[in-house]
């Protein structure tokens, strides 16, 4: 059973004790990336849901009656390009430089709201001609996974203007690096998901 | 409830107010005899129990050292206490149940009008399995897995405490569904078009989806936190195969929350959409499909299960290896064992509707699925007895919960596999055999692993044992009284008596409801002589005292340090060099330091969790009453809290080397005292 000594672990070595502060591995980075995954598990119900009832227009319309591929195609272009954006963003912080990092982040901002932009005209057109997600089971799936995977982007645009700001206040500390890095799995995250949604709503869909 | 008997019609959200949306004071049950009553006495309680922690100025403590607490041990107990709460509330609607079907027999209708009746199974499932057992599970994985592994805390503090508070939230609206609006009465899991918005077009099944929305983001934030825990903060030494049992289960039961959670919430956004929106995923016209929800469902519906039971298992292997003395047996088998019922959970999924029509090829893959799962259970339960085998036995309260659960467990299991069968299922599927099945694995599993861990456990987290009497009375009481409620349900169901039935024509059936009902009366027995055993374990807590830190003789690193635990949990972080790292550590001459100590890092207090919670909850019921421009504003708050939090970099502190060095200096004059 324990008993007491007068020696601490330090000295006599004791082989059942770490010997001073024992610091654990940060784990947000895993943590965020579980946490990805989970959301990863969100969309992947929202395309098998899609893939059972996509086919189901309800003597409604179908994907190539809606579709509009050449803008589609546009605002692909803005989301990948603002991955790139983010790429440059983050190569800035490696170089810890602030300016520059903020500034890259701001332009990934800017392709964000483009295509935020252009999905909302997409959506609002679609709606006003009356193919609207109320219409068929095919188009409450259309609108909801592209308009989760919106929601997604939003979201990221909005933590990144609160991290612009806390760039801006606090500089590259070891927390808003920590930050940046998390952001930046986020908004690749969405663009892979965005090849999906690409992909099999609206390529697969031309095609039907 | 009796406002609801008529349900409003579809186009009634035409009349919504705009302030208040569906809210009008018809939605207080106030011509309800038995939901009156049930409110005066809910009120009353919780009025007193308001004036007494008032009378006690013990508002600034709760406050500070409770609700805004980040210490993985505090808000474990929290959980606890919730678990057992809501189990008086599930019990109620439990024993509400009973007792209608043991009257409503032929002229005589029972209490229960069918509406109410339905309302309350739906409760009692949907509060026993998110609110009971949820909370059971996870509180004693927060309370246990840190010190078990040698951490000071979780990975992650602040959002341990956050998600305590959703699930909080989450039971808070379904007890309001008592008194504002109504519940569902679809059953637990709310299958379309039942619960779609042209047949349930009341508040019941919004209540029922953002209560568990809410309650889902805190156990998936919580499974994520646990997972990173356990993987990267184990003490030095402690590779994945020298983990507790206990800990080696729940890492597998995070890995089940973070893959299946997200499913439901995917699931409940898409059913949510459907009632609000009127989109057309799960409706019979513009090309729904139904099935699609039942198949999401069950998705995370089956891992569900395993997710409840798993850290049981655990439970039970850390209670039989302490109690019989020995090294568990087999303990890598049960290491694999753990990880083939994790994968397995997975792909069983459509046994819970083999009626759906799948075909017979479908059918027969999940049928042997489900069989296969058996084995790995199978080898668990050999397991256990072989650690028994020759070990010498200590029949103390956790034990005793141990074997009744061995014993009552197998005979579920069986009928399990029994109803993995294909053609079997096809006779029994919605039969009073199923509820007595799931019963018999959740009572027998789960109910029985909780009680058996807080026994076990009870002397590390307050300092002093259970009384064994009322432990006795109380273990007594629950394994007699689940056979008398449940075995007469397998006959039942086999006579093919169907579930969700308030009222009966054959009164032949009368006699085995009356002594199902007996069982329950008995299972209310076992959970009075609990709370007794838990007020007289108090009121003699001095002669019940603990001061080793030990009183069991236990084997793994909880039982190193004292009991209750510091905050900061080890004054130095374990060095681990076997399973049983403490029973390896008291052999090999471990030696306690006394002098030396240093500061310690520690996460501070912070109050952003409950409030980010309580917004959430006004949101809820925001959506639930459709008065969205309340919702919209609760989101606005929720979006601007969360981002003012992060401008909060005020989160840690180091507990100083004199606060460390007295506390430490306590323990060691206790240890003196108490002779070790």
């Amino acid at each position: 059973m324990s008993t007491h000594t007068m020696s601490p672990p330090a000295e006599t070595g004791n082989r059942y004790l770490v010997a001073g502060e024992h610091h654990p591995a940060n784990g947000t980075m895993l943590g965020f990336w579980l946490y990805l995954m989970s959301d990863c598990l969100i969309f992947a119900v929202l395309f098998a849901m899609y893939g059972v009832v996509g086919g189901n227009y309800a003597a409604g319309p179908s994907p190539k009656d809606l579709f509009d591929l050449e803008l589609v195609a546009v605002n692909t272009a803005m989301l990948l390009l603002s991955s790139i954006t983010y790429g440059m963003a983050m190569l800035e912080m490696q170089r810890h430089r602030v300016k520059p990092t903020m500034l890259w982040l701001a332009v990934t901002g800017l392709f964000g709201l483009a295509f935020i932009g252009i999905e909302m005209y997409e959506f609002h057109h679609l709606i006003h001609e009356g193919a609207g997600p109320q219409r068929s089971a095919f188009l409450s799936a259309f609108f909801t996974l592209v308009g989760t995977h919106g929601l997604h982007v939003s979201f990221g645009i909005v933590w990144l203007v609160v991290l612009l700001t806390q760039l801006g206040r606090w500089g590259l500390t070891a927390a808003n690096r920590r930050r940046l890095a998390c952001l930046s799995l986020f908004w690749h995250f969405l663009d892979v998901i965005w090849i999906g949604v690409f992909t099999v709503v609206y390529l697969m869909g031309a095609l039907r | 409830m009796t406002i609801a008997a008529e349900p409003h019609s579809a186009p009634a959200q035409l009349h919504d107010s705009v302030f208040l949306g569906r809210l009008s004071l018809e939605a207080i049950p106030y011509h309800e005899p038995i939901l009156l009553l049930t409110f005066a006495v809910a009120g009353l309680l919780g009025l007193s129990l308001l004036v007494w922690i008032t009378r006690a100025r013990a508002w600034g403590w709760l406050w500070r050292d409770w609700f805004c607490t980040i210490d993985h041990k505090k808000i474990g107990v929290m959980y606890m206490v919730l678990g057992f709460v809501m189990l008086l509330r599930g019990f109620a609607d439990a024993i509400m149940m009973r007792a209608q079907q043991a009257m409503a027999f032929g002229d005589a209708n029972g209490y229960l009008p069918p509406h109410h009746y339905d309302q309350i199974f739906t409760a009692h499932g949907v509060i026993m399995i998110f609110f009971v057992a949820m909370p059971f599970v996870t509180g004693l994985m927060n309370y246990i897995v840190p010190l078990q592994i040698g951490a000071r805390d979780v990975a992650f503090p602040f959002l341990n405490n956050f998600s305590f508070w959703m699930t909080t939230v989450g039971a808070v609206l379904v007890m309001l569904s008592l008194f504002i609006g109504e519940f569902a009465t679809t059953g637990w899991l709310a299958y379309p078009p039942l619960s779609g918005a042209a047949y349930s077009p009341g508040v019941g099944v919004d209540y029922y989806i953002w209560a568990l929305q809410i309650a889902g983001v805190g156990t998936l934030l919580s499974g994520v936190n646990l997972l990173v825990t356990i993987i990267k903060m184990r003490a030095p030494g402690m590779g994945l195969m020298q983990m507790p049992i206990f800990t080696w289960t729940s890492l597998c039961t995070n890995v089940l929350i973070v893959a299946a959670f997200p499913v439901l919430t995917a699931v409940l956004v898409l059913l949510a959409l459907d009632r609000t929106v009127g989109t057309n995923f799960f409706t019979n016209d513009f090309g729904g499909n139904p099935m699609m929800y039942v198949n999401l469902i069950w998705i995370w519906g089956h891992p569900e299960v395993y997710i409840l039971i798993l850290p049981l298992f655990g439970v039970f292997s850390e209670v039989v290896s302490t109690f019989s003395g020995k090294r568990l047996f087999g303990y890598a088998s049960m290491v694999y064992a753990t990880i083939v019922i994790t994968i397995l959970s997975y792909l069983v999924w459509l046994h819970h509707f083999f009626t759906m029509g799948s075909g017979a090829s479908v059918n027969s893959f999940f049928g042997i699925t489900t069989m296969i799962i058996s084995i790995p259970t199978g080898a668990k339960i050999f397991n256990w007895l072989f650690t028994m085998y020759r070990g010498r036995i200590r029949f103390e309260v956790p034990m005793l919960w141990t074997m009744g659960f061995m014993f009552t467990f197998v005979i579920g299991g069986m009928t399990g596999v029994l109803l993995a069968v294909p053609p079997a299922d096809f006779v029994l599927h919605n039969s009073l055999f199923l509820i007595a099945h799931f019963h018999n694995v959740i009572i027998g599993g789960v109910v029985f692993g909780v009680f058996a861990g807080v026994s076990y456990w009870f002397p590390k987290v307050f300092g002093y044992k259970l009384d064994v009497f009322w432990g006795r009375v109380s273990f007594w009481c629950w394994q007699i009284g689940f056979l008398l409620a449940f075995m007469p349900l397998y006959i039942l169901g086999l006579m093919g008596v169907t579930r969700r039935v308030s009222h009966f024509e054959d009164t032949s059936l009368q006699p085995w409801f009356i002594v199902a009902a007996f069982g329950a009366v008995l299972i209310g027995c076992g959970i009075v002589a609990m709370l007794v055993q838990f007020r007289v374990s108090y009121v003699r807590r001095e002669s019940l005292r603990d001061h080793s830190g030990d009183p069991w003789n236990g084997r793994t690193l909880e039982w190193a340090t004292s009991s209750p635990p510091p905050d900061y949990n080890f004054a130095f972080t374990p060095r681990v060099h076997d399973v049983d790292a403490w029973w390896d550590m008291k052999r090999g001459g471990y030696q306690r330091p006394t002098t030396g100590f240093l500061a310690i890092h520690m996460p501070k207090n912070t109050s952003a969790g409950i409030i980010l919670a309580a917004i959430s909850g006004v949101m809820g019921f925001a959506l639930i009453w459709h008065i969205w421009w309340a919702a919209g504003a609760a989101f606005a708050a929720l979006i601007g809290t969360a981002i003012v939090h992060t401008f909060n970099l005020d989160r840690d502190y180091h507990v100083p080397v004199e606060t460390v060095t007295a506390v430490e200096d306590l323990r060691s004059r206790q240890l003196a005292e108490a002779g070790a």
